[in-house]
């Protein structure tokens, strides 16, 4: 597990996640610095599905487990956003928003941001940084009592 | 042999009031005028009408603009989900429900004040439930930031560049340049100002994004038997369909095998499964252009083009009246209107009439379709 925690990063008035309860596992797992992805528990399946729902598109099972993730992936894309935007986003604009594709399971991609560090400002990487493809790995921050994922360029 | 929608039905009547930032008008009030505006075209008594259907984001419902016009009894109503993505099947429906009797006189409306009034986007609170909550709080929260997402890969993976996006908005503006009503109407864009335009999600600028309009807008659709009769040219719809994809993620379509394939495919496949004629035989096109990607991704999810294909098609002009494939005739979301969609509509409408302010030549098949990247829909009409 390439995954790290921080704690203590004060709310900085970004959204928090409200998860649903087909969403709330990836959070708790999450809060304990896990990147876990859902995946069908039946067998003779065992594919797994983003976002979470309550059962499995290729054999209905309702049967479910949370699968670990290596935590590395891919740049799929990205954009950065100017404003007008909400203004605790519109402080960090432009920022970038990008979308990973998990190295584990190619079809599984997580919105997320490309920071410096766990608790840097979404506004913290360079923009010439960033580039379709570019591998990075997972990073949790903590803020508003909940863990968020953010990703970080992976070390070489 | 199971009834078909083909030609069975007709636009008879199309109405819109005037297109602008702020009207004082409510929407309620938009939308009757537009509506009455469109049965006075049809000269059809609004007591006649029967039916309806507009968007589940339609905030003046049926019951209060029944009551308004003055219908008589209503025997079908209906309301189509996934904003943009509904224009269309709103006439999708009422052909449907003329065509097996359900009704005789149907009326698809849009009455919004987008200008004016508050940007959806703005209200997080009710996003942020699923599936809101795998991607508002990284700060993906406005339709342009998802749809850029797209399109930046859309662009890496094809060769695709902000000139070809800057084909689309300028075909959509000399139209608009070209239409009295579009708000527009005498402003030209220039390839400078793209280029220079500032920001609102990297890689879509300004003029990538559609309008913001306060406006309303209606058409009418009775059985071709009916149309006849009434007092305008009957514009057929030849064909609809509406598209919801395997493992479809509205607006975010990032969690299938294949994102850049998105509803227009489904509803391409239906529409012209359905029809006597292809994208070859299509005079003239209304492509919904909330944002410009939308046009590449649509010209190939509609077959004018293969896969990948999209942002080259946009060269040398295609777009443009006289070239392969003139869009947006009325100026579109992106110059004329953007009232999600239905602008479209009549002005396919007013093209097989032959009547509209940028004319194709002797057009008599029009493609109009609602908003790629949510379930979507699409009608074919014919002259």
């Amino acid at each position: 597990m390439t995954t790290t925690t921080t704690t203590g990063t004060t709310a900085d008035e970004l959204l928090l996640p409200v998860p649903d309860g087909d969403g709330a596992p990836f959070w708790e797992y999450a809060a304990q610095g896990e990147l876990r992805i859902q995946a069908c528990a039946a067998p003779t399946c065992g594919k797994l599905r983003f976002p979470p729902r309550p059962c499995c598109p290729h054999c209905r099972s309702f049967d479910s487990e949370w699968r670990l993730m290596s935590g590395r992936g891919r740049i799929w894309s990205y954009v950065q956003p100017h404003p007008p935007l909400l203004p605790a986003y519109a402080a960090q604009a432009p920022y970038n928003v990008i979308l990973v594709e998990l190295a584990d399971a190619p079809q599984i991609r997580l919105v997320g941001n490309l920071v410096t560090s766990a608790d840097a400002p979404l506004d913290s990487m360079d923009p010439a940084r960033l580039r379709i493809g570019a591998r990075v790995q997972v990073v949790f921050t903590e803020t508003g009592g909940m863990a968020v994922p953010r990703w970080v360029l992976e070390k070489s | 042999m199971a009834a078909t929608l083909k030609d069975a039905t007709a636009i008879v009547g199309i109405g819109q009031t005037a297109f602008a930032k702020q009207l004082p008008q409510s929407e309620k009030e938009l939308a009757c005028r537009a509506i009455l505006a469109a049965l006075d075209d049809a000269g059809i008594d609004p007591s006649e009408v029967d039916a309806f259907s507009s968007y589940t984001m339609e905030e003046t419902d049926e019951v209060e603009v029944a009551k308004a016009i003055g219908a008589g009894d209503v025997t079908f109503f209906s309301k189509i989900g996934y904003g943009g993505g509904g224009s269309c099947a709103t006439v999708g429906h009422l052909a449907a429900a003329v065509a097996t009797g359900q009704a005789s006189v149907g009326v698809a409306w849009r009455s919004r004040k987008r200008g004016s009034g508050p940007r959806p986007w703005k209200n997080t609170a009710v996003q942020l439930p699923t599936p809101g909550q795998w991607t508002r709080p990284f700060g993906l929260l406005r339709p342009a930031d998802e749809i850029g997402m797209l399109a930046r890969r859309y662009m890496h993976e094809y060769g695709a560049t902000r000139d070809h996006l800057f084909n689309v908005a300028m075909a959509c503006r000399n139209r608009a340049n070209e239409n009295p009503a579009a708000m527009m109407y005498e402003r030209p864009l220039t390839r400078e100002m793209y280029m220079t335009a500032r920001m609102i999600s990297d890689p879509l600028c300004l003029f990538d994004n559609c309008l913001e309009t306060d406006g309303a807008l209606a058409c009418v659709i009775v059985s071709a038997e009916r149309a006849r009769d009434c007092r305008q040219k009957p514009v057929y719809v030849h064909s609809v369909a509406q598209g919801l994809p395997s493992q479809h993620h509205g607006m975010v379509n990032y969690w299938n095998d294949d994102p850049l394939s998105g509803p227009a495919w489904t509803a391409a496949r239906h529409l012209w499964k359905q029809a006597d004629f292809g994208p070859q035989d299509v005079d003239v096109a209304q492509i919904y252009d909330a944002f410009t990607p939308l046009i590449p991704l649509s010209l190939e999810g509609y077959g004018f083009c293969g896969r990948g294909e999209g942002a080259s098609f946009t060269e040398g002009g295609a777009l443009e009246i006289g070239g392969r494939l003139p869009i947006n005739t009325g100026g579109g979301g992106l110059s004329e209107a953007y009232v999600h969609g239905f602008n479209l509509i009549n002005e396919g409408v007013k093209q097989l009439r032959g009547i509209s302010t940028a004319q194709v030549p002797d057009a008599a098949t029009c493609l109009v379709t609602a908003g790629e990247g949510v379930p979507t829909s699409a009608i074919l009409l014919r002259a």
